[in-house]
């Protein structure tokens, strides 16, 4: 799936533009029709009313306008000519491509729509998005990094939420740098507890997974009304503030977008691309890569798979403890249940990503934007009822995921004990 | 991927010891170290977990060195767990009201587990089912015996109609029902927060989500409405629970469709082979998911607090999970986890009310008991049993298949 693509895969390919399965038939059909559908629903929401100019703010002063109207006649055209082409003989090896420039299309045009005749900040809405994924991002590179080397991670949401109460209660009682610390120590050493309760005790990793998330839920919500509430000197560290970074932030349109943010964001794609490297050019990579996979034949070899597990497993926990203590450094104090099933959408981006660092952090910007954009629109007043704004990234990864990825490939022996030889 | 928790591991004693009494003999047939053995060790576990969380969160008492207070605490908090679940009418009552909706999720999430699929969604059905079935309660004004048996049936058809989204999307486009079951959960929790606002929902002169009141003649018959005493709340709801087990057990062992989804569950590939189609199975499997779910909706609403609001619903199809998991998807295995943890649920407010000690106790010792019954290794490891035999803790495929 994410090694270079494979002689046979090449061929596939060119053969898919050439003559088309049944399958792909229909899966063409599917997205042509879902074409169309758009380009009505364009033509007959977004290209009525006054329509006007709507001004679109690139950071600083400098702005650009686009008429709404014209643009969304000119999406909705697109999108029936986009249909026409997939259902008549479909778009090969460009279908992914033009999905992802027609979702920006659309985007864009709906912005247009409801910005129209009004100021709307491009960047500070990007600048938002970037901040909302961060916390979804570094859950779902702890899930990558546990599903990776076999073990199923459904606690990312567990993983996340101790995190966040421990950074905020230690963070409060020393520092908050101590804090973070401690945070990823605590969701490290869960993390290993389930690694240990699946490898050393066969628990289905399902279950333990599921029982973290219940089990820290309690615990946090049990010592938050029992202990913070009544002293709240153990519960507030005050937030980590934005860092510009010095000569970028003054980038125009991206450094107000990426070079302003807290350190978590920097992180946060420092360790996508670390990551990435690691699992697909070291030998930590492959040999985590092929416990996953395949543990009888790395165990062959001479991995260890069981101790390769653990440390991932462990590791993994601290990516995720470190996530969570991003609420305490927004927010400045943990509040019952603060991760808000943040965690299980973090799990649909490692599904959704495809299990490839890269792909998460895609999937978790497309969350984190719908959420920022959802904000943006209540306070633009454009009569979309803010409960449909809040469940369209829901609705949009469920349509994405049922048009594109059929059968998420995922590591063959994932969820599999392994008893060594 | 296999389902051990549909075949659960034969007997591991032989009850070939004739010398052993008649009582003795029945506990060996009945798989005594998995059934009641294991469970009860998990539960006592859980306790002696839950002590040292009430004690280390205690801080106060801590400061003062103040065992004694600490024990004392404890003491009356695990007192008040029995008690406000079984001492008394009332508490009973209070039991009943909590096992519910959690033995209707718990069917919902059953169901799927023995089809080898994982249903998340129980929340997001449960909802849907509701705001259906507060529909028929507060737009009909009667008769009673036509209005609640319209509204429970318009709850399952709401909750069945959202159900079967996942199962299309599973069986038709390959979308893992994992991601599909959390996406719809978030979906329907916006839509009715959208719906409750609407003016066909709103309750006049609110601004807040809160539907209208279900009608008297609309509400779900009290189960003890003979004694003419308003705080005993429990309504039947309880027995529609009850009568949805029993046909959960029917369907499953008496029918061929149960035939067919049990096989599903146990190897999909062999269940194809045999001429069985999937892709309808899992269908079947996510509406009927989806109608118990509803039915557990429609109790809440109709029965409980007879109106709807944004989170009615709570946590119910989470804790349904650990119910199913812990009956190990079998219907007296679900009525039963589902009685504990309404009895703990219960017990809990009681606890929090008598001793302070906060509810949430109730959710650690649910997680302490799923992973628990889940490690029967980990349990004979800590209480030093001896192993009789390969025990196979429930288990669920993953993602893969």
């Amino acid at each position: 799936m994410n090694q270079p693509a494979t002689l046979t895969d090449a061929y596939l390919d060119l053969a898919g533009s050439v003559t088309r399965t049944p399958d792909q038939v229909k899966r063409s059909r599917n997205l042509g029709i879902a074409y169309f559908v758009l380009a009505v629903v364009t033509l007959f929401v977004f290209a009525r009313g006054d329509g006007g100019t709507s001004t679109f703010g690139l950071g600083g002063d400098s702005t650009f306008g686009v008429p709404s109207i014209p643009l969304a006649w000119i999406c909705a055209v697109s999108f029936a000519a986009l249909g026409g082409v997939q259902i008549s003989r479909g778009t090969g090896r460009w279908q992914s491509a033009l999905i992802a420039a027609a979702a920006l299309l659309f985007v864009f045009t709906l912005m247009a729509w409801a910005a129209a005749g009004k100021q709307f900040s491009l960047t500070g809405t990007l600048h938002d998005a970037l901040k909302a994924s961060t916390p979804l991002v570094f859950g779902a590179l702890g899930g990558i990094m546990c599903e990776r080397s076999g073990i199923i991670n459904i606690a990312i949401e567990g993983l996340l939420l101790a995190g966040a109460f421990t950074s905020a209660v230690v963070g409060s009682v020393v520092n908050i740098w101590v804090g973070i610390l401690a945070a990823m120590v605590v969701s490290g050493l869960l993390a290993l507890m389930l690694a240990w309760l699946a490898i050393r005790f066969h628990v289905d990793q399902v279950i333990v997974g599921f029982a973290i998330n219940f089990f820290v839920l309690g615990v946090t919500s049990f010592i938050d009304s029992r202990v913070l509430t009544r002293n709240p000197e153990y519960n507030g560290t005050g937030t980590i503030s934005q860092w510009k970074v010095p000569g970028l932030h003054r980038l125009p349109i991206v450094g107000p977008i990426l070079f302003e943010q807290t350190f978590y964001v920097y992180v946060a794609l420092g360790l996508v691309a670390f990551i990435a490297w690691a699992l697909f050019k070291t030998k930590w990579g492959l040999q985590t890569r092929a416990v996953g996979e395949h543990p009888t034949a790395a165990g062959t070899l001479g991995i260890d798979v069981l101790r390769r597990r653990y440390i991932n497993v462990t590791l993994a926990g601290a990516i995720s403890g470190f996530g969570g203590s991003w609420w305490t450094a927004d927010v400045g104090r943990f509040n019952e249940n603060i991760t808000n099933g943040r965690g299980f959408i973090a799990l649909a981006v490692v599904l959704v990503g495809r299990h490839h660092p890269v792909g998460a952090l895609m999937a978790a910007l497309v969350f984190g934007f719908a959420d920022a954009l959802a904000l943006k629109f209540s306070f633009l007043n454009t009569g979309i009822p803010s409960e449909f704004l809040e469940l369209a990234p829901f609705l949009v990864t469920l349509v994405v995921v049922a048009s594109v990825g059929r059968g998420a490939r995922v590591p063959a022996a994932l969820g599999q004990p392994y008893e060594e030889q | 991927m296999t389902d051990t928790a549909t075949a659960p591991a034969p007997g591991d004693a032989t009850p070939d010891d004739a010398s052993g009494g008649l009582v003795r003999r029945l506990l060996a047939r009945i798989d005594t170290t998995n059934a009641v053995v294991l469970p009860l060790l998990a539960f006592i576990s859980a306790l002696v977990i839950g002590t040292v969380v009430i004690a280390l969160s205690d801080i106060d008492k801590l400061k003062e060195g103040d065992i004694g207070g600490i024990l004392t605490t404890i003491k009356d908090a695990y007192l008040a767990l029995p008690k406000g679940a079984f001492d008394g009418w009332r508490p009973l009552n209070e039991t009943i009201v909590a096992t519910t909706p959690l033995l209707l999720a718990g069917l919902a999430v059953a169901i799927t587990f023995k089809a080898g699929l994982f249903n998340i969604g129980g929340t997001g059905q449960m909802l849907m089912g509701g705001m259906g079935a507060v529909w028929v309660g507060f737009t009909m004004n009667g008769p009673g015996i036509l209005q609640v048996p319209l509204g429970i049936l318009a709850g399952m058809v709401c909750g069945m109609l959202w159900g079967i989204v996942p199962g299309l999307l599973k069986a038709r486009a390959g979308v893992h029902e994992v991601i599909s079951t959390i996406m719809m959960n978030f979906i329907a929790a916006s839509l009715v927060l959208y719906i409750l606002k609407t003016d066909a929902f709103v309750r006049e002169g609110r601004n807040d989500p809160i539907s209208k009141l279900v009608t008297p003649e609309g509400r779900l018959p009290r189960l003890f409405g003979y004694l003419d005493r308003p705080e005993l709340r429990a309504h039947i709801g309880f027995l529609i629970a009850i009568a949805a087990a029993l046909f959960f057990w029917w369907l499953l062992e008496r029918t061929t469709i149960g035939f067919e989804i049990r096989a599903q569950g146990a190897n999909s590939s062999a269940a194809r082979y045999a001429g069985m189609r999937p892709g309808l199975l899992i269908m079947t499997s996510f509406v009927i998911a989806g109608g118990f779910a509803g039915l557990a909706g429609a109790s809440e609403v109709l029965g409980t607090q007879g109106r709807a609001t944004q989170g009615f619903a709570g946590d119910i199809g989470f804790d349904a999970i650990a119910v199913a998991l812990l009956g190990r998807s079998s219907p007296s295995g679900t009525a039963l986890a589902a009685l504990l943890f309404g009895a703990l649920q219960a017990g809990g407010q009681k606890m929090q009310v008598d001793t302070g000690v906060p509810v949430d106790l109730v959710l650690i010792l649910r997680a302490l008991i799923v992973l628990f019954i889940a490690a029967p290794l980990l349990m004979k490891a800590i209480w030093r049993i001896k192993a009789e035999g390969a025990i196979a803790g429930p288990s669920f495929g993953g993602w893969g298949s």
